[in-house]
């Protein structure tokens, strides 16, 4: 347990930021920053690809089935080797290791949420988009007024969820050599050779630590929103006085 | 003077099964016509097909001598111009009942938002629901949400109105309160189709009763004719189930 804190101690900069200043960033912030940017530019991609997916035109969805079938058939290992050897092949330059994983992360992240986006859309009942249609609007109008903010919300836990596991799939920037916090920690391994179970300890825990407080705060979010619309102060609790006004009525029930 | 809504020799098939056959019936401008007839005779479908919620497959619908279902027709435009109730009034959730009222005006006639709150409010004192302004349709009972349904649809000030069961899904005490709502409505002049199973509504409001079976209009009759002498067999045996 000592040696945890030992560790921290003389390598926690390197795990909080990696070689940065002096080098590139790297390890929590590395990760936080590619996963961040990669939720930033997958989400509306994702969003994109799942309504091309609804869409009464061929030529639209066929494209974005393509796209979610094939990605979500392949491991996320593939994308990054195939992003890594054929990104440089075709722009004719080589990419750093964090672009090819940023990439990867978009291209990967949009097929699931394109379907996340597809499924919370298609679970709308279908009387909000024809109350819509009824009262004149487009159907872009639809989407976007009526359809894409009900679905959207609907689905914040499976995107939520999505977002942790883009947090989680970033570890495998480790093998193209992107310094995030899983590339660190095998340094800082590496270097203190004898304490593998300690250093991967930290790592683990600081992930947990990341996609935890990241759950909480979207569920404290949701609730919210559906605080606003019942129109009830947040964490309001059941008083006392409704307690028993239930119970009574309960018990009126079965003796009448 | 041209007919308010015209159905021309309407047919519409749900795959093999024949929907409405062959129907042929006007709505003049002022007129308040009630359908009605068993579960499955096509009144929903009938009235759906009037702002194209439902395609058809042969025949016409003409809407102030517009073809509804032409491939030249411009929808949206002309769907400003009918308003629609539906039996489970669809409100949208996620904004108040405000919101709900004006979106549609605002978006889509590019009405100025103080000038569509205003009439939002007049729509909604008119519906008595002016204390609701800023509540969301979750906080609302059923009868509540149905009548700023009808507000929501006489924001874009629409010549016609449609109601597809607008009480059917309704808790019975509060079926009264929206019914008003369509009486007076209809002591306004305004051109009205409903779908309905209240009978009695249908006896003290209607100008013209439709009854319907298996995708036809078998009777179009004024109340009095209608109730108390319907032609018809199939509407005598409706009629006579309705009281036992």
């Amino acid at each position: 347990m000592f040696d945890v804190f030992t560790i921290l101690q003389d390598h926690g900069m390197l795990f909080l930021m990696g070689q940065y200043p002096n080098g590139p960033l790297g390890g929590v912030l590395c990760t936080l920053v590619i996963s961040l940017l990669a939720v930033v530019l997958s989400f509306p991609l994702g969003v994109l690809v799942g309504l091309a997916r609804l869409s009464p035109w061929r030529w639209l969805s066929w494209p974005a089935a393509c796209w979610v079938y094939t990605l979500r058939g392949i491991p996320l290992m593939m994308v990054v080797f195939w992003t890594y050897f054929c990104v440089p092949m075709l722009i004719g330059q080589n990419i750093s290791g964090f672009s090819t994983m940023l990439c990867t992360l978009v291209i990967y992240e949009s097929a699931y949420i394109a379907e996340i986006v597809r499924g919370s859309v298609q679970a709308l009942p279908s009387g909000q988009y024809e109350a819509s249609r009824a009262l004149g609007m487009s159907y872009l109008k639809t989407l976007r007024l009526v359809i894409l903010p009900q679905a959207l919300f609907n689905a914040l836990p499976s995107l939520v969820s999505q977002l942790v596991s883009i947090i989680k799939d970033s570890t495998l920037g480790y093998v193209i050599n992107v310094p995030e916090l899983t590339y660190a920690a095998n340094q800082v391994s590496n270097q203190l050779l004898t304490k593998p179970f300690q250093v991967f300890a930290i790592v683990a825990l600081s992930y947990y630590l990341i996609c935890f407080s990241l759950t909480w705060l979207a569920n404290r979010l949701e609730q919210g929103i559906v605080n606003k619309r019942l129109n009830r102060p947040a964490l309001q609790e059941e008083t006392p006085d409704d307690a028993a006004l239930f119970s009574g009525r309960n018990l009126n029930k079965e003796t009448s | 003077m041209i007919p308010m809504i015209l159905f021309n020799q309407v047919n519409k098939w749900y795959g093999e099964y024949q929907a409405l056959t062959s129907l042929s019936a006007e709505v003049k401008a002022g007129e308040v016509v009630v359908v009605c007839g068993p579960s499955g005779s096509g009144k929903s479908t009938l009235i759906r097909t009037v702002n194209r919620l439902e395609p058809i497959e042969q025949g016409q619908i003409l809407f102030d001598g517009m073809d509804i279902h032409g491939s030249s027709t411009r929808l949206n435009q002309l769907r400003t111009r009918i308003g629609f109730v539906f039996q489970n009034f669809n409100l949208f959730p996620h904004v108040s009942v405000l919101d709900n009222i004006m979106m549609s005006p605002v978006k889509v006639l590019g009405v100025k938002r103080a000038e569509a709150r205003k009439h939002a409010g007049e729509l909604l004192e008119r519906v008595g629901l002016s204390h609701k302004a800023n509540a969301y349709p979750a906080q609302l009972s059923g009868g509540q949400q149905q009548r700023v349904a009808i507000a929501r649809a006489l924001a874009m000030k629409p010549p016609v109105m449609l109601f597809d069961e607008p009480t059917s899904a309704l808790d019975p005490e509060m079926v009264g309160e929206v019914l008003s709502v369509m009486r007076s409505l209809a002591q306004d002049g305004m051109t009205m189709m409903c779908v309905t199973h209240e009978m009695h509504f249908a006896r003290d409001v209607a100008d013209t009763i439709w009854f319907m079976d298996q995708g036809q209009i078998l009777e179009k009759a004024t109340p009095e004719q209608f109730f108390l002498a319907p032609k018809h067999p199939r509407a005598q045996r409706f009629l006579s189930d309705l009281r036992n």
